[in-house]
């Protein structure tokens, strides 16, 4: 674990480190036992497409997972975020080959608010293209 | 079909309780591939001033998706299950969901909207502990596709 970042060192535009989560169909597997979320465009190719999807897609709860993870690292203590909010705005797509997909994650400090709180703004992108919008969560500082 | 907007402000009956274990915390912590100790280690936990392992942030949502659930099988509701998607979620959090809570969630429909065929139900889940303290909010929008033209 890294040191806790402190509320008086960090300022409006500090950027949080930069991280690349991978996806494959295991992954989804994984995640659907631990979820309880056993929908099968998860994990079932011909039942995706035949819904429409052009394949295979992550949980957006699994992204929306990934992506915190990027201010939980940061602060070290996952018990910090007070709020934290996504909107799905693309599938993550994930091809059934020994790579699946990857998941890339950015952050930066947007606002300082009250009670020693920051707020961050998030940015998730998947095969170029921007899986979540509107991607905040406001932390608690020590 | 536009659902029925006489249905905004309802609230479900609370959930039975869901106990939180320690098991679980780490099963989820390993499937989203997150090492922090605070999820795992007690001892780590307690370092950052939890009283046992803490749960990822998202953790919560398996139990409020499933109380949510009872709005969206709702037979006199009437979503089409089928063509539901998530559209956004957020939680505001009092504290982290730890190990040992036994928590109930009381879900209520905020808004109904109908736009371009679709339907758009906003259901706030309410999670309160044993002590019936809140211990995380929960908005959920899920979003009933138009069905396709034939």
């Amino acid at each position: 674990m890294t040191d806790r970042i402190a509320y008086a060192d960090v300022e409006v535009g500090t950027e949080l480190p930069a991280q690349t989560f991978p996806v494959t169909r295991a992954t989804l597997v994984q995640y659907a036992g631990a979820s309880g979320d056993f929908n099968p465009i998860h994990w079932n190719e011909k039942f995706a497409k035949e819904v429409g999807l052009p394949d295979v897609i992550a949980h957006g709860m699994f992204t929306m997972a990934e992506a915190i993870r990027v201010v939980t690292d940061w602060t070290g203590d996952p018990g910090a975020v007070v709020e934290y909010g996504v909107r799905f705005t693309k599938p993550v797509v994930v091809p059934n080959d020994d790579q699946g997909a990857t998941i890339e994650v950015s952050g930066k400090v947007a606002a300082k608010l009250d009670d020693n709180t920051v707020r961050v703004d998030l940015t998730a992108t998947s095969a170029g293209q921007k899986v979540l919008g509107m991607s905040r969560a406001v932390v608690r500082l020590p | 079909m536009a659902l029925d907007q006489s249905f905004v402000g309802r609230t479900y009956p609370p959930t039975d309780p869901y106990e939180v274990g320690r098991e679980k915390i780490r099963e989820f912590a390993e499937a989203v591939g997150d090492a922090n100790p605070a999820y795992t280690d007690p001892e780590a936990a307690k370092a950052l001033g939890h009283p046992d392992v803490i749960a990822p942030p998202t953790f919560v949502f398996a139990i409020t998706f499933r109380a949510a659930r009872q709005v969206i099988a709702d037979p006199k509701l009437g979503l089409d299950y089928n063509r539901v998607v998530h559209g956004d979620q957020r939680f505001a959090y009092r504290r982290p969901v730890r190990a040992g809570d036994r928590l109930t969630v009381t879900s209520t429909i905020e808004t109904i909207k109908s736009l371009a065929g679709n339907d758009i139900l906003d259901v706030r889940g309410e999670v309160h502990d044993e002590a019936g303290e809140l211990v995380v909010t929960a908005w959920t929008k899920l979003v009933a596709r138009a069905a396709e033209e034939a």
